[in-house]
């Protein structure tokens, strides 16, 4: 047998693999949404299965004012992205602000309808098994925005500094998938828990 | 150029203390380190929560035996199912991952290394809050301690009501926080197999054990998650008085076992899928020939990843489900053993024909070849309704998923030790301390789990702390638990044959094997950075090509 080398393929050049920010967060978010399946899941089984009152019909509102300002934030978000992208420092930090007080105004209007669910008409976690589902499926969705709040207000804090730059696009856009994510768990919450359960 | 000498032998380096010393290990975010801490983990749990099996074995070997009280019985199966699932087996198979995944991919390191320590570091809190349970659980009042409502803590048991005190908090507040720790490891491994693979590995060239930890990846976060939601419900039912599974107040107990088993059945395929990945890396050295079916495999595995998020109601047989119900995870308990024997069999044609080396690594891979097949077909007979009704909560079950787990993915994992030993440390295990190892660890698993089954089917129920003499189970209980006494010498001799090959063993050299994939080019250890350069892959056997240039496989691939 002859001893020659043989040249082996070229292999495909350049080598680009996928970004590692954008598939771990994909993976969290696919992490989170096993959360909420359950969490939704549980919801839906529990439908109308209350042994005592107050039922959803007689306490629930629909919060339309609170799933807009949640909902366009995901779209302020996204063009505050672009901007960065195009080097608009500017356009970028007032829309990233924007964004968070959209999602602060979210979290207050959820304040007040747990305030208004307690303290007017007496319902708690432990009042029957719609306040057990109600507050822990919406708690955990509040909890959630929070976290994204916490996130996007470190990075206005960076904006506002002038660490951030516009090769930073890439990173800030890893973060606002979170924030799409919780939009979108949103629709879901809403859907099940103010139409399908109302 | 500045004229300044260079010292060609560097200034001896002062031995760093064992504070130093430790303070590296606690810092580190390197893969190896953490994937070895992970190992070292395991192990130390594998001790205790086999201590806590031997005492269950000592206590049922005769009958009416008063060695432990009932109360301490449920604590020691509740700490065992516990411990070695989600603080050996888990633990182990992750810190294999880690330390291997990346070396075999021929990257420097994981995606996020500073995740991976997190990860890691809230593993072992998880486990140092569930043995807290000892003390904190109200044991120093004398009010129960350690959680004893089983490791699948069926509702109502977890209530304010059945489990005063805090041991139930402990079970699920430490479940809950290791289970963070796996999602971060898993999100880790899976990023790091997509987005950190050397020029050329396409994902049909990578190793298989990479292709496995990459479906364990996306079934840990798909598996794991339920149970993290669940526990949240537990604590919340328990600190705050909601009902999600308070059966006064219109919750069901019933829905705490499908959450519990969406998350309990994929997690045993979470563990026999790296298992798998041990005998894909494994069984071709020992046979010199190639992976037989390389593509069939993978299809296998993944098709496993998918079926077995559909099995879960088969350990709910019992419970009343409906027909419709019963048939549907009948069919499908049925079906997944369809792309489990592919791999049988894939691994059998890899033996086919090879010039087979048994060296201790495929020896334990040859015994989990039989085992595993015993374990897959009781568990098609328990898969089946009618004979589960029968023999569901029987010794019968125990048997069954020992034989899984200790006869598949133990002996497996220990085929992994010996394999990548050498390269861990730069040392050989010993051959012939593996061979007592492999023999009396084997002679041990059969005569306990083998005769296992047999009290199961006489009628003996698992749980009990204790039976009457004169129902015929006797003899073979005492077969079990001196069965037990032959793994618990077994595994003294395994981890003296560590201790003893680290400082004394042979040295290992690069590729002690004659090995086939990256993690063979490097030193052992290998060095910090893993690679001096990143190396390009043209085949599956990128050391094959290296050695053979005159006929390379990617000639035929």
């Amino acid at each position: 047998m002859s001893s020659t080398t043989l040249t082996p393929p070229p292999i495909e050049t350049p080598w680009i693999l996928p970004s590692r920010g954008r598939v771990g967060m994909f993976c969290l978010i696919a992490a989170e949404t096993a959360i909420f399946t359950i969490f939704v899941v549980a919801y839906v089984y529990y439908i109308g299965k209350s042994i005592s009152g107050p039922t959803p019909r007689e306490v629930l509102e629909i919060p339309i004012f609170n799933t807009i300002c949640l909902l366009s934030s995901s779209l302020t978000i996204h063009l505050a992205i672009s901007a960065l992208r195009k080097g608009n420092r500017g356009a970028f930090t007032g829309l990233w602000a924007l964004t968070i007080a959209l999602g602060a105004i979210f979290l207050i209007g959820t304040g007040r309808e747990w305030h208004h669910l307690i303290y007017e008409k007496g319902l708690t976690i432990q009042t029957n098994l719609f306040g057990t589902t109600y507050y822990s499926l919406v708690g955990l969705h509040a909890f959630h925005v929070t976290v994204g709040l916490f996130g996007l207000s470190l990075v206005l804090a960076f904006a506002l500094l002038g660490w951030l730059q516009q090769e930073h696009a890439y990173r800030v856009d890893v973060l606002s998938l979170y924030w799409h994510f919780v939009d979108v768990v949103w629709i879901v919450v809403f859907t099940v828990v103010y139409l399908l359960g109302r | 150029m500045s004229s300044e000498t260079i010292a060609l032998t560097p200034h001896a380096v002062a031995t760093p203390s064992l504070a130093e010393r430790l303070h590296g290990w606690v810092t580190t975010v390197d893969h190896k380190r953490i994937g070895i801490m992970y190992i070292g983990f395991a192990l130390i749990f594998l001790v205790i929560g086999g201590i806590e099996a031997v005492i269950m074995r000592m206590q049922l070997a005769l009958p009416n035996n008063d060695f432990v009280s009932p109360q301490v019985f449920n604590r020691m199966f509740t700490m065992h199912g516990t411990t070695m699932i989600f603080f050996v087996a888990m633990p182990v198979l992750f810190g294999f991952g880690n330390y291997t995944v990346p070396l075999l991919i021929g990257a420097r390191d994981m995606a996020f290394p500073r995740l991976n320590a997190f990860s890691f570091w809230l593993t072992v809190f998880g486990a140092l809050l569930l043995y807290f349970s000892f003390v904190g659980g109200f044991g120093l009042y004398g009010a129960g301690n350690a959680p004893d409502v089983g490791w699948f803590a069926y509702a109502p048991l977890t209530s304010k009501v059945f489990s005063p005190g805090h041991s139930s908090d402990f079970w699920s507040l430490g479940l809950l926080v290791s289970g963070f720790g796996s999602i971060g490891t898993a999100v880790n491994l899976i990023t790091t197999i997509a987005c950190m693979r050397c020029p050329g590995m396409t994902l049909g060239k990578m190793p298989l054990f990479a292709w496995m930890n990459l479906v364990m990846g996306a079934m840990v976060i798909s598996a794991i998650s339920p149970l993290t939601a669940a526990q949240i419900m537990i604590c919340l039912d328990r600190y705050t008085g909601a009902h999600f599974f308070d059966t006064q107040a219109g919750g069901s107990a019933v829905l705490w076992m499908h959450f519990f088993w969406i998350f309990g059945h994929p997690e045993v395929y979470v563990l026999i899928i790296p298992s798998f990945g041990f005998l894909s890396e494994i069984v071709p050295v020992f046979s010199r020939k190639p992976m037989f079916g390389y593509p069939v495999m993978v299809a296998a595995t993944v098709s496993i990843g998918f079926i077995s998020f559909t099995v879960w109601a088969h350990h709910m047989f019992t419970v009343g489900m409906s027909t419709y119900g019963n048939t549907f995870f009948v069919i499908s308990t049925s079906i997944i053993a369809v792309p489990t024997g592919i791999k049988i069999f894939n691994w059998l044609g890899t033996m086919w024909g090879g010039k087979i080396q048994f060296r201790v690594p495929m020896l334990f891979c040859i015994a989990f070849l039989f085992q595993f097949l015993i374990a897959g077909l009781t568990g098609i007979m328990l898969g089946s309704a009618p004979f589960n009704w029968q023999l569901s909560g029987s010794y019968f079950v125990v048997a069954h998923f020992h034989y899984v787990i200790v006869g598949g993915i133990l002996f497996a994992t220990f085929g992994g030790f010996y394999y990548w030993f050498p390269k861990m440390t730069g040392k050989m295990l010993s051959e012939t301390l593996g061979k007592w190892h492999f023999w009396l660890f084997f002679i041990g698993f059969h005569l306990t789990f083998d005769f296992m089954h047999i009290p199961g089917l006489l009628g003996m129920p698992r749980r009990v702390y204790t039976y009457e003499a004169g129902r015929g189970w006797e003899t073979w209980n005492q077969i079990v638990s001196v069965g037990a006494l032959f793994q618990g010498v077994a595994i003294l001799i395994f981890v003296f044959n560590m201790a003893w090959s680290y400082w004394k063993g042979k040295d290992a050299g690069n590729d002690p094997w004659d090995a086939w994939t990256l993690e063979w080019t490097t030193t052992s250890p290998p060095p910090e950075y893993n690679f001096a350069t990143i190396p390009t892959v043209y085949s599956r056997r990128p050391l094959w090509d290296v050695k053979h240039p005159e006929d390379p496989d990617w000639k035929y691939e």
